[in-house]
């Protein structure tokens, strides 16, 4: 067995690292540039319903070692991803997490029976926490209760595991954290993108059409870092981790927060090779760390070590 | 093919105010075919900034394994660009993006390649295309001022090239439009790469005509992956069909996208 197989609700990967959610479309563009089925896994980007145009540009705008987005959750909609996207996906050797999102309930319900159903679905990432839109998205993710209620009823209707995707923008995450095991979630992902703006010095407007968006890159690691670390001691819920990923050095650092799997963001829109490259390094890394497979990482920086309890005794 | 590289700076020289040329050589100037692509640069390691830059192909010499790009340093990204010198490394991804169509312009057809300040420079390439396929060529470029004014001469060794500045201290006072209706030049197809107000107005004035145009737009991953760049299509202005400018595009034909 290779040292960074591992295994999640519903997702027997090869290895941990997968692309993160819209910052991968549905995959077509970065497959002119590697094997897809390198990956550990693939969360496509956010579907809903209707099909949707998102926001007006400039959606983008660069911020010290990071990036703000208001995107709008811009997709093809339930129909074109399950009948067209998810098809052409089922040719690389890789199982997908589907992004569900909606502006109500109904939506994210009928999104998660429907995309739960393809062959290459192996688990749903629950999109509480978009901040880039009017309806939904954050608003289903910062009350404990709402968020709970959600994931019950789509856990009521998913064929396959459901994570839950966690916003950042909240007083107490490990509240959130607690009511989505409790709603039955069966892993979470965390962290979705901080709210953030940058202004235009010469308009004296916000850059960005949306006005605020959310920041991710490198400038969130630390934020992400210490919400796994308090999250993971509370639930019992495997967490894939984000925010700022891009060398395997974070992977593991990631893992010592609380991790068992990590997804690659932003990092992708800097080096588009990113993924298979910290794929590459990880063995070697965790060999010179003395591992000799990653999930012996999960949790270190928290966790009693059976050396340490020998020596203490 | 799209390909990565760490590409080795031949020469740099500034062209204008704030205007600079660089020269890079990569075995990827061998995947350059349509002029009106671009490539992504990652200027410096590290955080500042992190995001890649786009910036257009002004000139292709697969002879010698060089491209060429004519950029205005404005934000800390060109600015660091500009800081570069022969043998240092850039690293590229490219070549992007849709570009001009050449071969829309037959043989013994005149071609009005319209530029406006750092829109010019895609224009160049092309030109020299059009003109070994046999294509009578008539450049209009327009800048703010005489200090912003590139290229004059090179252009004007591939055909008639009218300049116009917004001060009128270099070539006529006005827009490329007061240049084209002074000179009535008439033209079998259309070229441009400018601001978004003059592929407007170019778009507007010549809507029965052959007219292709090159967007700006800021963008993310540069490769159609993260959807920051996406603009609505004329059939459908205000509904879900969208182009993406990156990937798409850069080019389109007059009408196809919301300007």
């Amino acid at each position: 067995m290779s040292s960074l197989e591992i295994s999640l609700p519903g997702l027997d990967l090869k290895n941990p690292v997968m692309p993160a959610s819209g910052c991968f479309g549905f995959g077509r563009e970065f497959s002119q540039l590697y094997d897809l089925s390198k990956l550990g896994a693939i969360m496509i980007k956010a579907t809903t319903l209707e099909p949707r145009f998102g926001n007006p540009t400039p959606r983008v705008a660069e911020t010290s070692a990071g990036m703000l987005n208001a995107i709008g959750l811009q997709n093809p909609g339930l129909d074109k991803v399950v009948n067209e996207e998810l098809v052409w996906l089922e040719q690389f050797d890789v199982p997908i997490i589907a992004n569900v999102a909606g502006s109500q309930e109904e939506d994210y319900i009928a999104v998660a029976k429907r995309i739960s159903a393809a062959k290459n679905v192996h688990a749903l990432e629950l999109n509480i926490s978009c901040p880039n839109v009017k309806t939904g998205g954050i608003a289903f993710g910062t009350i404990p209760e709402t968020a709970k209620n959600l994931t019950k009823k789509v856990k009521e209707v998913s064929e396959v595991p459901v994570f839950v995707k966690l916003s950042p923008n909240v007083t107490n995450i490990v509240e959130m954290a607690k009511a989505v095991e409790d709603g039955g979630a069966d892993g979470l992902t965390m962290i979705n993108t901080l709210v953030g703006m940058r202004m235009d010095l010469k308009t004296g407007k916000p850059i960005l059409a949306n006005k605020t968006g959310g920041l991710s890159g490198p400038a969130i690691k630390p934020v992400a870092l210490r919400m796994i670390y308090e999250v993971s001691q509370q639930v019992s819920l495997p967490i894939i981790g984000m925010g700022g990923v891009e060398t395997a050095e974070d992977v593991i650092e990631y893992y010592y927060a609380g991790a068992s799997a990590v997804a690659v963001g932003t990092a992708n829109f800097v080096d588009p090779f990113v993924c298979p490259k910290i794929i590459d390094e990880l063995p070697n890394l965790l060999k010179n760390l003395g591992f000799e497979h990653i999930s012996e990482c999960t949790g270190r920086s928290w966790k009693k070590h059976e050396k340490a309890a020998y020596y203490c005794s | 093919m799209i390909k990565q590289e760490l590409c080795t700076v031949i020469s740099q020289h500034q062209m204008a105010n704030n205007i600079y040329e660089i020269t890079l050589q990569g075995e990827l100037v061998h995947e350059m075919i349509e002029p009106g692509q671009f490539v992504h640069l990652k200027v410096a390691e590290g955080y500042d900034p992190m995001l890649r830059r786009p910036i257009s192909i002004a000139e292709i010499l697969p002879d010698l394994s060089q491209f060429k790009m004519i950029y205005r340093a404005e934000g800390k990204g060109t600015v660091k660009l500009s800081e570069k010198k022969a043998g240092d490394r850039v690293d590229v991804l490219g070549p992007l993006g849709n570009g001009f169509p050449v071969k829309e312009a037959k043989k013994g057809d005149t071609a009005l390649l319209v530029g406006g300040g750092i829109g010019v420079p895609p224009l160049y390439e092309l030109s020299k295309q059009l003109v070994s396929q046999g294509v009578k060529v008539i450049h209009v470029l327009g800048f703010q001022s005489a200090s912003a004014v590139f290229y004059e001469k090179k252009f004007t060794l591939l055909g008639e090239t009218y300049t116009a500045t917004a001060d009128g201290r270099k070539g006529m006072k006005g827009f490329v439009t007061t240049v084209i209706d002074h000179y009535e030049i008439d033209f079998d197809i259309l070229y441009s790469c400018g601001p978004t107000p003059m592929l407007k107005a170019l778009e507007n004035r010549y809507s029965h005509k052959n007219v292709y145009l090159s967007l700006e737009e800021r963008m993310g991953c540069g490769i159609g992956a993260c959807f920051a760049c996406v603009s609505h299509t004329g059939d459908d202005p205000d509904g879900y069909s969208y182009k993406k400018v990156c990937s798409d595009g850069p080019v389109f034909k007059a009408g196809e996208v919301v300007l």
